[in-house]
């Protein structure tokens, strides 16, 4: 009786291997679900008593909170756009071989080591009214008085280019050397000039690729942090919802409204994501079906 | 030039993206060499370059912030994190690259979600959970938190590199007799090895730079470079510049040898996709 259960369960490809993925489904069950669930359940538990709702409502009846949604998408989208859309053409003619290839891209990727500290410190000296770049601008009598690009809005997303532009290049140079070239030849045989080449074949097979690098870097850019604090105004224009959740939890030491915010960041963020990958799967098949 | 070698096309467009990497390096190098001579700089204020030039920054900012402490913590947490992470992950990815089973693609859409979730979102409720029970604060919360992203990072970038390897090798093996953990150790993890340093670097260079779970967790003894960074430019006034300024400098330093260290061992390229290279011709 057992040995045909256990047989049946076995071509369903149920066997004893699967006890393998018993620590890691632990792990991320008690340190992942369990808090998330936890936070979730203390967002309703507000500290000053009140509705379940409580919490979520004194964030969006607080337009000083609310307007942090918007602070962080108009931040956060722009960035991650230009970063994959300035990484596809560099992708594209770095894509193959040739000679100092390696070298080219490592120079790309090196400004992922910088850290948002030293990225923040340059921005500040290198931007900053008495700072380098101001100083060209001067003496070339571009501008009459030096421009102002830190301590607001483009002094954060200077920093979010610096740091999700070589990752976005990263993986966009990696989709593209994942298309096999061969496609590409098969269509030069047939006549197809190379912005054909490129708009029928390479763009399509690199959609789901690009969606994916967007759906990241937006990530890193969303949680910005640390550099809407120190490039940034973090009192106004760059205040962000995760300085929000951060103020509520460490500053008012109210973990239950800052889980609530932590959850309004999380579903804003999925709102996102999943508008993405349901535009990334109706390319897929866009793309597949075109190619026969 | 070699003829076999394909050059840098220049065509009108190529030179506007060109032209823009340029104008974007040119900054970035401002950038950096901004902070680069602060660091090295006495007194710096309405002027090109710095009155004069001095090392003391350096000195001062490894005193200051104790940096000795720092670095061996940052060491210990990062080591800890990816000792861990392989471990947990790496069987875990064997499963998903080789088995279909009910409900795999919840599990699956499980390991994604620490990915795809900014580490505020879930890093707030699991300070709270690891402050309740005591190990928030201390260094064994801050390797928890960031085993948090670290461990569905290694399933990730483990499952192409264990699909690769022909599930009749381990067939062979059993069939002469290897009981699974033999095959483990002498067949699979052997084969293995690439996509293991692949995954353990990169989990390496991510939890140096993880900035928001570190911080969330962390008391003070338990500080990593990234976090020690911040507190002391956001105390800006309290701290001489230059020696942030300093501090960022060996910060970089650091990540720079893990880099170089990582892309020894990783084509940066094949991250995510098997390269075909196009033929040299």
């Amino acid at each position: 009786m057992s040995a045909t259960w256990q047989h049946r369960l076995a071509e369903r490809g149920v066997d004893r291997r699967l006890w393998l993925l018993l620590p890691a489904t632990i792990f991320v069950l008690l340190l992942f679900v369990y808090p998330f669930l936890y936070g979730l359940s203390l967002s309703f538990q507000p500290m000053d008593g009140g509705g379940v709702l409580a919490n979520y409502d004194k964030f969006f009846s607080d337009a000083y909170q609310r307007d942090t949604i918007a602070t962080t998408l108009k931040i956060a989208l722009p960035a991650a756009l230009l970063n994959v859309l300035a990484a596809v053409p560099i992708a594209f003619r770095l894509r193959g071989r040739f000679r100092g290839k390696r070298l080219l891209t490592t120079i790309l990727v090196v400004p992922i080591t910088l850290g948002t500290v030293l990225t923040a410190q340059g921005l500040l000296n290198y931007l900053g009214p008495t700072g380098w770049f101001n100083r060209v601008l001067l003496s070339l009598q571009i501008v009459d008085d030096p421009i102002r690009l830190t301590n607001n809005y483009w002094g954060v997303f200077f920093s979010l280019v610096i740091t999700g532009f070589p990752f976005a290049f990263l993986l966009v140079l990696s989709y593209l050397s994942g298309i096999d070239p061969t496609l590409q030849r098969a269509a030069a045989t047939l006549g197809a000039s190379r912005a054909q080449r490129f708009r029928r074949i390479t763009l399509p097979l690199l959609a789901p690729g690009l969606a994916t690098t967007f759906l990241l870097t937006f990530v890193l850019a969303f949680s910005v942090f640390p550099s809407a604090v120190l490039v940034g105004n973090p009192a106004g224009s760059t205040r962000v919802i995760s300085l929000a959740a951060y103020q509520a939890a460490y500053e008012q030491y109210d973990y239950a409204y800052a889980s609530a915010i932590a959850m309004v960041m999380g579903a804003v963020e999925l709102v996102v994501v999943a508008i993405v990958l349901v535009w990334r799967s109706r390319l897929y098949t866009g793309s597949t079906g075109g190619k026969g | 030039m070699n003829p076999k070698v394909r050059s840098v096309r220049a065509t009108p467009l190529g030179w506007v993206i060109w032209g823009a990497v340029v104008f974007f390096f040119v900054n970035l190098a401002g950038v950096v060499f901004s902070v680069l001579v602060s660091s090295f700089g006495t007194k710096w204020f309405d002027t090109w370059l710095p009155s004069g030039f001095t090392t003391h920054w350096y000195g001062d900012a490894w005193r200051e912030f104790t940096l000795f402490h720092v670095i061996v913590v940052t060491l210990l947490v990062s080591g800890l994190v990816v000792v861990l992470s392989v471990l947990v992950g790496a069987p875990a990815a064997y499963v998903l690259a080789r088995k279909n089973f009910p409900g795999k693609r919840l599990v699956y859409l499980t390991f994604l979600l620490p990915i795809l979730m900014p580490p505020i979102t879930y890093g707030i409720p699991l300070a709270t959970v690891l402050y309740k029970f005591g190990f928030a604060g201390h260094l064994s919360g801050v390797v928890l938190a960031n085993l948090v992203p670290s461990v569905p990072f290694v399933i990730l970038t483990m499952t192409p590199f264990i699909e690769q390897v022909d599930p009749r090798i381990e067939d062979a093996a059993r069939m002469l007799g290897a009981g699974t953990r033999s095959v483990f150790l002498k067949i699979l993890a052997p084969l293995l090895v690439p996509g293991l340093l692949a995954s353990g670097i990169l989990v390496l260079v991510r939890t140096v730079g993880m900035f928001e779970l570190t911080f969330l967790t962390a008391g003070p003894d338990s500080q990593t470079l990234v976090v020690a960074l911040y507190y002391s430019m956001s105390a800006a006034g309290i701290r001489a510049q230059q020696s942030v300024d300093a501090m960022a400098v060996m910060y970089t330093a650091m990540m720079l040898v893990l880099l170089v260290v990582a892309l020894r061992f990783v084509n940066p390229t094949q991250l995510v996709a098997r390269v075909k290279e196009e033929p040299s011709e």
